[in-house]
């Protein structure tokens, strides 16, 4: 089995593997680089739970080759607390409990990650579009969105 | 045999490469690399280029080009391609859409593809790698297809010449229920003079309602002018039955939402 | 959040200083870090990947099972078929001695549902084990299958599980779990209205996001470890002792942290096979269903199928309830017998009714064997009896629920299968559903009580 090099840095810091050629972003990191927070709902781009941020766009870890992504900044959620000091979104999924199983969470915060950084007072409708790639089979959406609009506001603050 | 990925700055060579058995061509990978994902053994290979071509946008003189790697968000976020937003915002969640490509939209199976939707009632051009086919003919042969689509063109319709609508049972985001796009001109007395309607989710690939659009010419876009488009929608319709929806209910429902659509 | 204290103030102690207050729940920084560790974190050097071999057939007899291929397939470490598993049939109920054992944890001689565990297949990586199980060859016979409840408990019908003997499970009260209280027919017969309607629902899948899966490590001493996301730890530890033959002592379940499971993964399915391949193997091993697997194999919310006739007078009060209750356990029991008996307890409803005839059945079909799934047994049965409700409400032209605090069952009243009412609270809830849903009822229901005079 041919193994490819990847290259990239993961939440800032080089990552180099070894990986056989055609494995998934997503196993690349959670098997090989030990980063199990993008997380492996359907393997088929339906759940969300394995989103990331590639060079600042939201993508599904588990529909992209880990070898198309050398040379790429990626951002997972087990890279957002800097100092041991919560992220606002993480503070705000706290703060509202918008967890329940938790299996959604890492994907959910990447999603809002990504709308918080284009669009820093996001609608409660831009909020909703923006994790409708996202699957909560607890149904637990309502604190979900909360908890974005939450940290949306406390980023606003924080700037002014 | 395991997989394995090969990449080739351009087209030629990789659709040199995709003659041998078990390849796959890699566009954005929400088709084939689910299939991997899922345990279809019958693919070894994935096949992709990096041809810069692939990822242009060319919009001039009223006509488009689009690449066949340009990706659903860039097609959304494009100035010059507003009228397609909508239809390109159809298509999955915000990474969905940053993955799946305009080439690979051609080849989504029932009940996905809601792109190709709206290109088959734009009657757009499919550029591949055997020459150019109208989009009709590249939908009925393209499980045969061994050509690299490289890019896909067509006249941009009128500001408001364009219609699309996407049925889903989820909001503000699910898998089709149907999608329908149309493209009307209408003369000054604001009768139909001619109307490209196209289906999704109502045989195994996209398709023209032509009954349907034979029944609007010389109508207005009002309750009466509609009525018999509205009654031969379903004319020459296999629909899908998934777990979304059966074929019967997708048959039942496509008319009242082809009226909306007429209507809006 | 809002407390109503105003009920029940006077038999309760008013000194609660958690209920009400909000509290950080335990696991949600894990969760919002990606730290918290699902089974599916752990790996391990040289784990094995389980693939299974699955029935393409809802109903047939297996001629014969050849793996030579796949045994030579490269990556390919071991293959298991039945005659591996040291108790290959067994029930997971039979810990509280609901049997008999009828169901394979390989197939043998036969497959009963489309999807049934045939072989499983170990490679070094999930890619080798789905190709080498592409290779498998099963000879199938293919027999009639029967998927509709009716259908099945007719004379002639194809028998779908011989460890049962006919297409229902034998309760000790018969074919069928029976409530009998008063005289119904009496009730039917003073009744100056009848209604009878049927309900029915189809399978439905719990789909949680994490998919049911266990990763095992053999710990070198003939004691294994195993990483599941069960949300029945002890129940499958103990299931596995049987089918594995192996001491507890032997078995480590490390567990608790479920990714959605709603009731979808009590079943005890992945842990057996897996853990014997580790110890067939010495290595550790994974085995996690694939999305597809989940929605198509892990067992739904069991189809039923609720008859329900009652006998109401014009001032609103029924009189009499007949239920008969069809579960579809699929082709097994799992927890189905269970749940049909839940239902034979809970079909009056939270109503009184002074006469009452229920006979709850537990159906075989060469369906996807049902199980768990919130509130199952009664969920359907509500949904059934709430539309019952409303329905005989319109018939004698009373406020729907103005009937409901009519027939709302009270602290005292004895009911159907003779528990007596303590602790109902219904009336209450009506009462506030009605000032939040500003739905007015009449002053008297407003001022009724759970408690009746004297009790």
């Amino acid at each position: 089995m041919a193994k490819v090099p990847v290259q990239f840095t993961l939440n800032g810091s080089e990552k180099a593997e070894f990986v056989e050629s055609g494995t998934t972003l997503l196993n690349a990191l959670r098997d090989k680089i030990g980063d199990t927070s993008p997380k492996g709902g359907c393997h088929q781009g339906t759940c969300g739970a394995c989103s990331v941020i590639i060079d600042g766009e939201l993508r599904l870890s588990c529909l992209t080759l880990a070898e198309t992504c050398n040379g790429a900044a990626i951002t997972t959620t087990s890279g957002l607390a800097e100092g041991g000091v919560l992220h606002p979104l993480q503070r705000a999924f706290l703060d509202t409990f918008a967890t329940q199983c938790g299996f959604c969470t890492p994907g959910m915060i990447m999603a809002a990650k990504v709308l918080l950084d284009h669009t820093p007072n996001p609608s409660r409708d831009e909020v909703v579009e923006a994790l409708s790639g996202n699957i909560c089979r607890c149904t637990g959406y309502e604190p979900i969105i909360q908890a974005v609009l939450t940290a949306a506001r406390a980023n606003s603050q924080n700037a002014a | 045999m395991a997989l394995a990925l090969q990449t080739f700055p351009t087209v030629k060579d990789a659709n040199a490469a995709l003659k041998a058995a078990g390849t796959r061509y890699l566009g954005g990978g929400t088709l084939v690399v689910r299939a991997a994902n899922e345990g279809d053994v019958s693919v070894s290979g994935l096949i992709r280029s990096t041809d810069p071509a692939l990822s242009a946008i060319a919009v001039a003189g009223g006509k488009a080009r689009i690449g066949a790697s340009v990706t659903m968000a860039a097609i959304a976020r494009h100035p010059d391609l507003g009228a397609l937003a909508k239809a390109a915002r159809a298509v999955g969640g915000p990474a969905i859409r940053n993955t799946a490509t305009i080439g690979g939209n051609l080849f989504a199976p029932a009940p996905y593809g809601d792109f190709a939707v709206a290109l088959l009632a734009l009657d757009a051009t499919v550029d591949t790698e055997d020459g150019e086919l109208p989009i009709e003919a590249f939908l009925a042969k393209r499980d045969d297809s061994r050509a690299i689509v490289s890019s896909v063109r067509f006249t941009l319709p009128k500001a408001d010449g364009f219609r699309f609508l996407k049925v889903s049972r989820v909001k503000p985001k699910g898998v089709s229920v149907l999608s329908i796009a149309a493209v009307l001109e209408r003369a000054a007395d604001g009768t139909v003079s001619s109307a490209r309607i196209a289906l999704g989710c109502m045989a195994d690939r996209p398709m023209r309602a032509k009954a349907a659009e034979r029944a609007l010419k010389g109508k207005k876009l009002d309750q009466n002018g509609i009525a018999a488009a509205l009654a031969a929608a379903t004319e020459g319709t296999a629909p899908i039955t998934d777990p979304i929806a059966s074929a019967w209910y997708r048959a039942e429902v496509l008319p009242v939402h082809l009226g909306r659509l007429l209507l809006a | 959040m809002e407390l109503r204290k105003n009920y029940f103030a006077d038999v309760r102690k008013d000194d609660l200083h958690e209920i009400g207050q909000p509290r950080p729940r335990s696991d949600s920084p894990g969760h919002v870090t990606g730290k918290t560790a699902f089974f599916a974190d752990r790996s391990f050097p040289g784990m094995l990947h389980l693939k299974m071999v699955r029935s393409p057939h809802h109903h047939a007899r297996i001629r014969s099972i050849d793996t030579s291929q796949a045994e030579k397939h490269p990556g390919v470490v071991k293959v298991l078929t039945a005659k591996d598993v040291p108790h290959n049939v067994y029930t997971i109920l039979i810990l509280i001695q609901i049997g008999p054992e009828d169901e394979t944890v390989l197939a043998d001689g036969k497959v009963r549902w489309k999807g049934e565990a045939v072989v499983a297949v170990l490679a070094e990586t999930e890619r080798a084990a789905q190709e080498a199980a592409a290779k498998v060859k099963v000879d199938y016979e293919v027999l009639p299958a029967v998927f509709d409840m009716e259908e099945a408990l007719k004379p002639g019908a194809p028998l779908v599980n011989e460890y049962h003997g006919q297409n229902y499970y034998l309760y000790d009260s018969g074919e069928c779990r029976k409530v009998r209280f008063g005289d119904v027919e009496a009730g039917f017969a003073g009744a100056d209205h009848i209604l009878e309607q049927s309900y029915q629902s189809s399978p439905i899948e719990h789909a949680p996001t994490e998919t049911t899966g266990c990763v095992v490590a053999p710990e070198g001493n003939d004691r294994f470890t195993c990483y599941t996301n069960t949300q029945a730890m002890f129940f499958t530890l103990d299931n596995t002792s049987i089918i594995l033959q192996m001491p507890g002592s032997k078995l480590h379940f490390v567990g608790g942290t479920v990714g959605g499971g709603f009731g979808g993964k009590v079943d005890v399915i992945v842990e057996p096979i897996a853990i014997l391949g580790a110890k067939l193997t010495g290595r550790p091993v994974c085995f996690v269903y694939s999305r597809e697997e989940e929605m198509q194999i892990s067992s739904p919310r069991a189809a039923e199928k609720v008859v329900i006739k009652d006998g109401v007078m014009k001032d609103g009060r029924i009189v009499a309830r007949k239920v008969t209750g069809y579960t579809d356990a699929g082709a097994y029991s799992r927890h189905s017998p269970y749940g049909a008996q839940k239902g034979a307890g809970h079909y009056p409803g939270p109503y009184t009714i002074p006469n009452v005839w229920i006979d709850t059945y537990c159906v075989y079909t060469n369906r996807t064997p049902s199980s768990a799934m919130r509130g199952f047994g009664v969920t359907i049965g509500d949904f059934a009896l709430e539309v019952q409700m409303d329905k005989l409400a319109r018939l004698i032209g009373m406020d729907p629920l103005e009937f409901r605090f009519v027939n709302a069952y009270r602290d005292g009243d004895m009911k159907a299968h003779r528990q007596p009412t303590e602790g109902a609270a219904l009336i209450e809830c009506m009462q506030e559903a009605s000032r939040a849903a500003n739905w007015p009822v009449a002053e008297k229901y407003m001022a009724m009580s759970s408690y009746r005079k004297g009790a």
